[in-house]
């Protein structure tokens, strides 16, 4: 809401030296968030004046424009005197052509500054010298230039008068963004109000006119929706003359407040809305069929709009209808039928009150959001209508827009206020302040609300302008910020005993702060993706990961989709990096991914909010949800270790994904085995399934060339994916202290010859299960695979230290050990030792 | 060896002879005192110390001598022996010494030279800030709440007094997800987990929700679609808009600086009655450049204080919604973002270099905040 500040001080007895800066610190104080204070024409200077047009010659010049000699009374401190050939006044060189000789126009004189500094001076021009220059609207900063310079009307002044004054070419507008409990403030009304109490000074308020009976008997006015609409007033006006201009001042005022002027009724309709807050539509009485009906729309009912489109009705639209049918929809736009034009003798205003729900869902349904539904839907004053339509009627009367003020319908179904009962302690105990009785009521009344005080309770009438205020904490609030939050001292509760970080909490911290420590950045990526993800990826038709969820309203409509991995965004970052020339990325991510469940329909549940839903309820409402597991997902491309002068870097390697898993699940102490599977995106041949037991609980690997080459990335890179919720699941809280053996070790190597389907991992357990309990370390040391060992085959070499923890182990026990170790890998995966 | 012979007078066994033994040790210890390397000395050692040295061929002989005879030999065999002894390890230490220090010498270092070999990680500061802000309130005794992102309109909206049609709901700002009338949507702010947090559990309520949230803004400078806030929300008995203004007050002055305050501004918010807007003193210029356009102030824009976030008492629907008895128990929450937070603390000027995830960008804040 713009609101200039001369309009507030018609109804305000502000102080002349009040300044526009300390209105707005007043009004945030009170709640009202001006955003903005602009001095419009801050940097006008004079003289800028009001000149008539004495004589003009056209000159047609050699670069095909054509201008306008013109000489022009600009009133006797500026004008100069007669010569032979000219008249009294100023020379000046125009090149608009929308004007005679007599008419009234505005001219800036050298010394001048119009809006934007723009100076004005004496120059040299087509061959003379311009004393000056004939404004447009655009160089006054009052408008679009319709035709070319002002032609003010005939009675707007004698020439020499200041046109700064004139044209309201200064004031300074305060721009309030009006939150939606505060529809009162989409009024200088309303502002007004506020500010005559922050100032603690006199309100008139515009809207208390006396207004006519509502006698008339020729617009009958049925509400057959009354819930929806329960007040409708319309006013008869006659003899409307479609020449009359809106008042420049007016304009003016249209104009600082946002709004375009377009023609006198539409002005009036305009300015009476931003003076009081209650929109108006006009009518065009011939067109009118019968008497006007308030109802909802009927199925397959169509209207033209004002805007020329022809809109198909909703069951749910409230409409105005006459025998004709629809003639508009509620609040939200007239239809094009009954619109006043040129032809238009008497006019119908209308002044409704309609529930504010039915007009926002219209507005939006019909995508038509306009100042009027803005207000409806933050609620009007429903006392309003008769006085709004008044002020409308005398202003067209007044303006010479018509003759007579015709007759007055209503109809009137709106209920009355209702009380709040307000316990007058609970202010000081909800703010931590105190606040006398006396204070409450005070505040309460200058809000505009009736105040019975009975003992230490009140019974509170809230104004039909504050449709927000309904319950005591409403009302609170109103004391609190009228006495200002400022006065409000600041206490630290005693917090209850806390527990701290969950388990699981502590368990992601610790996973990025490990992560971190071995090299890996952390991103944060969107979860939205492309469903061609999942090709790229190569999963097949009937991969849950397939399975996601969709937007309704994308950002983006090629990433409509919720991830159902993080890998998508990650490897996404990891190109990013690349393409900015970071060859070597190591990235980590945690974050939520959502994979809906198989019952895709799900009955929709809402549940009241008068009490605590059912536990049914509730779990209905977790049953729309899909799940979603916090996962942890690693990529890496390039060195793992950097070149240097040390030497050649590391390339980073499947087993630097595998080895990423291992350090997370370490630190959360949580033993992972591994085993290969085939999975997309993974390279089939280097990927390894990360299992908790028997539970798979991700993957790690080089990915799939294909897929790199498909997503554009370099070739070798990395990945890995782990589910740290069942992570937390299985995460040992207490670690359980290690028995350290103090007697000597006992060193043992094994190479051993296995098929190559046998995995290190599985030789490795069946040398520890077979190795017994002076077993103390099993550590693979090489790998060979080639002539030595025979095709299909190769040799894994084993450390192996024993221990005991009572005495020095013999020889002998120490080769009994390794021997059982060699045998049980024998017995499981047919190991032989090497060189046997 | 000589053979035994009683009568045989060591003075004239030449080898025990005295001068001959002098020379001998003095021939030990000017080798021992020349010698300049180890080896050298080693060699010295074999030559005038070992078993076919002078020295110890005499020794030996000391055994050929009648009784009277040998003590006198023997004592003066043994001093000139431990006298080259003594030079020898005296010797061995000096050169030993030498040794080392020229080792220690020869192997000196540059050690300005760089072993960046494992590129150093980093956390993203939004989850740094995040979790400094859970410490701050997990201090004071509250708990970090957690909720889904994918969320039922029911507690996004409905159960925060946020009607349907209520104008917080339009299609301009909420993410509905499959359709909109699932009834599900990408939660628009943390406070849902208020509500959860109510259903389960019961008052005193003192908890913190960090947590990410989603809006349908184009990504701009000042804009994500994807952003994290963080909700605070204490339900008990007796809270009162002074412990509100109190508990924000120690927050911002943990996180921006000691001594800073705060102000609330009157608003609205549909789940909050009374309802204020958060600004505290900015921490820059401390409000000295409000007025003082030769010292103007890019992080306050000169206004001398910064906006960050909305709060209230929590509004008695909300509590009446959620199970909690509203004319026994009364409660506060506030929300910020905390991308702005990250901002305003850290000079950051464009959102976009928090969300595209370059390595650049995220290392420069390290594991900590």
């Amino acid at each position: 809401m713009r609101v200039p500040l001369s309009w507030l001080r018609e109804y305000v007895d502000l102080g002349p030296d009040v300044t526009a800066r300390e209105v707005a610190e007043r009004l945030i104080s009170a709640g009202l968030e001006v955003e903005t204070v602009d001095h419009i024409g801050a940097d006008v200077r004079g003289p800028l004046v009001v000149a008539r047009v004495v004589a003009f010659e056209e000159e047609e010049h050699s670069n095909g424009k054509t201008i306008r000699w013109c000489r022009v009374d600009v009133g006797a401190e500026h004008n100069e005197p007669a010569s032979d050939v000219l008249a009294t006044g100023r020379s000046v060189v125009c090149g608009a052509r929308n004007f005679v000789v007599g008419d009234l126009v505005v001219v800036s004189l050298p010394g001048a500054v119009l809006p934007g500094g723009f100076a004005i001076a004496a120059r040299k021009t087509y061959g003379h010298v311009s004393d000056g220059m004939i404004c447009s609207a655009r160089e006054l900063g009052t408008g679009e230039d319709k035709d070319g310079i002002i032609v003010l009307p005939a009675d707007a002044g004698m020439p020499g008068g200041d046109a700064i004054e004139l044209l309201s070419l200064r004031e300074d507008v305060l721009d309030i963004a009006v939150t939606p409990d505060r529809g009162y403030a989409l009024s200088i009304r309303g502002v007004a109000r506020e500010v005559a109490t922050a100032f603690d000074v006199g309100f008139r308020d515009p809207a208390a006119l006396s207004v006519p009976d509502a006698t008339g008997t020729d617009w009958p006015v049925e509400l057959a929706a009354p819930d929806r609409c329960d007040r409708f007033v319309l006013r008869t006006v006659t003899g409307f003359d479609e020449e009359a201009h809106s008042p420049l001042w007016m304009q003016r005022r249209l104009h600082q407040a946002g709004m375009r002027p377009i023609s006198l009724a539409v002005d009036i309709t305009n300015y009476v809305m931003l003076e009081l807050g209650q929109p108006l539509h006009a009518y065009d009485r011939q067109r009118l069929a019968g008497p006007m009906v308030v109802r909802l729309a009927r199925p397959g009912e169509k209207l033209q709009t004002l805007d020329g489109t022809t809109r198909t009705l909703d069951a749910d639209d409230l409409l105005i209808t006459d025998d004709t049918g629809p003639i508009g929809i509620a609040g939200v736009m007239g239809g094009a039928a009954t619109e006043i034009d040129d032809q238009t003798g008497d006019i119908v205003i209308e002044a409704a009150h309609f529930e504010p729900t039915t007009i926002a869902r219209s507005a939006r349904r019909h995508r038509l959001p306009s100042e009027a539904s803005r207000r409806f839907e933050r609620g009007v004053d429903d006392r309003l209508q008769e006085a709004a339509a008044e002020r409308a009627v005398r202003l067209l009367c007044e303006l010479r827009g018509a003759v007579s003020a015709g007759t007055a319908t209503a109809a009137d179904h709106a209920a009355p206020s209702v009380a709040i009962d307000l316990d007058l302690d609970l202010p000081t105990r909800m703010v931590g302040r105190d606040y006398s009785h006396d204070e409450v009521e005070r505040l309460l009344t200058a809000v505009g609300c009736q105040v019975a005080v009975r003992g230490r309770a009140a019974r509170v009438i809230p104004p039909s302008w504050r449709p927000d205020l309904c319950i005591p904490a409403d009302l609170v609030e109103e004391v609190a910020r009228l006495h200002g939050y400022d006065a409000i001292p600041a206490l630290l509760p005693k917090a209850a005993v806390g527990r701290g970080l969950t388990d699981s909490q502590r368990l992601v911290r610790r996973v990025g702060q490990v992560l971190a420590g071995a090299g890996f950045t952390e991103v944060l990526s969107y979860p939205f993706v492309s469903p061609t993800v999942h090709d790229a990826f190569g999963l097949a038709g009937d991969d849950l990961r397939r399975r996601a969820l969709r937007l309704a309203n994308p950002i983006s409509e090629e990433e409509p989709e919720l991830r159902t991995s993080l890998l998508p965004g990650l490897l996404s970052a990891v190109r990013r990096n690349v393409s900015r020339g970071h060859e070597d990325i190591a990235v980590f991510e945690v974050g939520l991914v959502f994979r809906p469940g198989p019952d895709s329909a799900v009955q929709v549940v809402r549940p009241g909010v008068q009490s605590r839903p059912s536990s049914e309820e509730t779990a209905a409402l977790d049953a729309l949800l899909p799940g979603q597991p916090r996962q942890l997902a690693v990529a890496m491309t390039g060195n793992r270790e950097l070149a240097g002068w040390w030497g050649e870097g590391r390339e980073a390697t499947w087993a630097d994904a595998a080895e990423a898993a291992r350090t997370v699940a370490a630190a959360v102490r949580v033993e992972i085995e591994l085993r290969a599977d085939r999975h997309p995106p993974w390279h089939p041949g280097r990927c390894a399934a990360l299992l908790v037991g028997d539970l798979v609980v991700g993957h790690a690997g080089e990915l799939h060339p294909r897929v790199l080459g498909e997503l554009g990335l370099p070739a070798r890179t990395l990945a890995m994916e782990l589910d740290l919720d069942v992570l937390a699941r299985h995460a040992r809280l207490v670690a359980p202290g290690p028995d350290i053996r103090t007697f000597p070790v006992a060193k043992e190597d094994v190479a051993l010859v296995v098929a190559d389907t046998v995995s290190a991992g599985e030789l490795a357990a069946a040398l520890r299960d077979g190795a017994g309990e002076l077993l103390e370390q099993v550590r693979l040391f090489d790998v060979y695979a080639g002539d030595q060992v025979g095709p299909g085959q190769r040799s894994l070499a084993f450390n192996l230290r024993f221990r005991a923890d009572d005495r020095t182990l013999t020889v002998d026990e120490v080769s009994a050990a390794r021997d059982a170790a060699v045998a049980e890998a024998q017995r499981r995966v047919g190991a032989v030792l090497r060189g046997s | 060896m000589s053979a035994p012979n009683s009568s045989f007078d060591p003075v004239e066994v030449t080898a025990l002879q005295p001068a001959e033994l002098e020379k001998a040790r003095d021939a030990a210890l000017a080798a021992i005192a020349a010698a300049s390397t180890l080896d050298d000395l080693k060699r010295a050692r074999l030559d005038h110390a070992g078993d076919r040295s002078p020295l110890a061929l005499a020794n030996r002989e000391i055994g050929a001598l009648p009784p009277q005879a040998k003590a006198e030999a023997g004592r003066r065999v043994g001093q000139a022996r431990a006298a080259v002894r003594s030079a020898v390890e005296a010797r061995q230490a000096a050169l030993e010494a030498e040794r080392d220090a020229r080792v220690l010498v020869e192997e000196t270092v540059d050690v300005t030279l760089p072993w960046d070999r494992l590129p150093r990680g980093a956390r993203h500061p939004i989850t740094t800030i995040h979790e400094r802000v859970a410490e701050i309130f997990v201090a004071m005794g509250y708990e970090v709440a957690e909720g889904p992102e994918v969320e039922a309109e029911w507690f996004n909206f409905d159960a925060l007094n946020i009607p349907p049609d209520h104008p917080a709901r339009g299609m301009s700002d909420t993410f509905f997800v499959t359709s909109p009338e699932s009834g599900v949507v990408l939660r628009t702010h943390t406070s849902p987990v208020q509500a959860r947090v109510m259903l389960e559990r019961k008052p005193p309520i003192y908890v913190i929700v960090p947590g990410r949230t989603y809006r349908t803004d184009e990504l701009d400078a000042t804009h994500t679609p994807v952003f994290h806030q963080v909700e605070g929300l204490v339900v008990d008995e007796g809270i009162t808009m002074a412990h509100l203004k109190g508990t924000l007050e120690h927050f911002v002055q943990e996180l921006f600086g000691a001594d800073l305050r705060t102000r609330l501004r009157p608003s609205y918010f549909p789940f909050t009655e009374p309802s204020a807007e958060l600004d505290f003193q900015c921490f820059v210029c401390r409000g000295e450049s409000v007025g003082n356009p030769e010292n103007p102030c890019r992080t306050c824009s000169s206004e001398g204080w910064i906006e960050w976030g909305g709060c209230g008492m929590v509004n008695p629907r909300v509590l009446t919604a959620c199970g909690i008895d509203p004319d026994r128990f009364s409660g506060f929450a506030f929300g910020m973002g905390l991308e702005r937070g990250l901002m305003l603390r850290h000079g950051i000027s464009d959102m976009r270099d928090m969300v595209e995830g370059d390595v650049r960008f995220t290392r420069a804040f390290g594991t900590e905040i």
